[in-house]
């Protein structure tokens, strides 16, 4: 985590954030444009997900972080307190750690 | 449209809006601690972890370029999803402008607080006057909770033992909690299902974090038409 990419980022965040409220404002994206920014987030959220549980580096493996995966889909399906859902879900991987 | 006059004594009712504010402020304060944590643990530090905070402020991108570099990832990658991430804060500016006229300066000045929970609050309020209190409400609430809990986060953050703890299962963790929401229609689910499919198809060529660049290219299923014969597209 370099001090670049930090300031990059803010910088970029920024401007997205201020070409939709200044610079398009009152006007309208184009409906499909605006259908396909929609999507973005469902469609990267979940390819996180998949990277951060089901692979080191360029391998794909299932480890302890699939079950803590499982616990948080669960707790989240079950609708509870999003602080719970992380610190269950940690738990749940570290203690699978811890026997296996 | 009337700038609306925002002082209670014009008769407008406030109510309803401090707490829930307030409530997902706290719901932040989580995700902002798991943050620091894990963003000093990818190598960040507390100033870094709170440039973050302070500056970029919108936690999901803030997630997936700490994700991202704490694989092993390039910075390009990491700051391009991020930044794709991060588009859907243009969508709400044009949603949230019309309730919050004013100078240039108060216009950019607001768009820094457009993001999920600002917009959402703003939106479903019923007066112009409620819609511009919501805004500023979630945004102090937001933004005290989330740079509070990095810092929280950023502190300790170096005294876990990240993999003994499954403290790495955070991101993951988050992520469910972020998307879950999102997933309400059939494309979202179509959209969510593609971009796991191709990060996890991508992942064994391509240069780590572009998995997650790659993903975003599943949105464009939105320009597919809907197939419903009451529909004529």
């Amino acid at each position: 985590m370099t001090w670049t990419v930090v300031l990059v980022l803010s910088l970029g965040a920024f401007l997205l954030k201020v070409f939709g409220f200044v610079v398009i404002g009152d006007r309208k994206f184009p409906p499909q444009v605006e259908a396909v920014i929609a999507l973005i987030p469902a469609a990267l959220l979940c390819a996180l997900i998949m990277k951060d549980t089901f692979t080191a580096g360029h391998d794909l493996q299932i480890d302890a972080r699939a079950v803590g995966l499982v616990v948080a889909v669960l707790g989240v399906w079950r609708k509870v307190p999003i602080w719970l859902v992380i610190v269950l879900a940690c738990a749940a991987t570290g203690i699978t750690r811890a026997i296996s | 449209m009337n700038a609306p006059n925002e002082h209670a004594h014009e008769g407008v009712n406030y109510d309803g809006i401090v707490g829930p504010a307030l409530a997902l402020g706290f719901a932040v304060f989580i995700f902002a601690i798991s943050f620091g944590v894990l963003c000093v643990n990818a190598g960040g530090s507390v100033p870094k972890a709170m440039a973050m905070s302070l500056l970029v402020f919108t936690g999901a991108s803030q997630f997936s370029a700490v994700s991202v570099i704490a694989a092993g990832g390039t910075a390009v990658s990491a700051v391009v999803g991020a930044l794709l991430l991060g588009s859907r804060n243009a969508i709400y500016g044009v949603a949230v402008a019309p309730w919050l006229p004013g100078s240039l300066k108060y216009r950019v000045a607001a768009a820094q607080f457009t993001i999920d929970e600002t917009t959402g609050m703003t939106l479903v309020q019923n007066s112009p006057a409620r819609k511009k209190r919501a805004f500023w409400v979630t945004a102090a609430s937001i933004y005290g909770f989330w740079n509070v809990g990095t810092l929280i986060g950023a502190l300790v953050g170096n005294s876990f033992d990240t993999q003994k703890y499954g403290l790495d299962v955070a991101f993951p963790a988050a992520f469910v909690a972020m998307v879950a929401p999102l997933l309400a229609t059939r494309k979202a689910q179509l959209a969510g299902i593609g971009g796991a499919v191709v990060c996890l198809a991508t992942t064994p060529f391509l240069p780590i974090g572009a998995p997650i660049v790659m993903s975003a290219v599943v949105a464009l299923i939105a320009l597919v038409p809907t197939q419903r014969k009451t529909q004529s597209a």
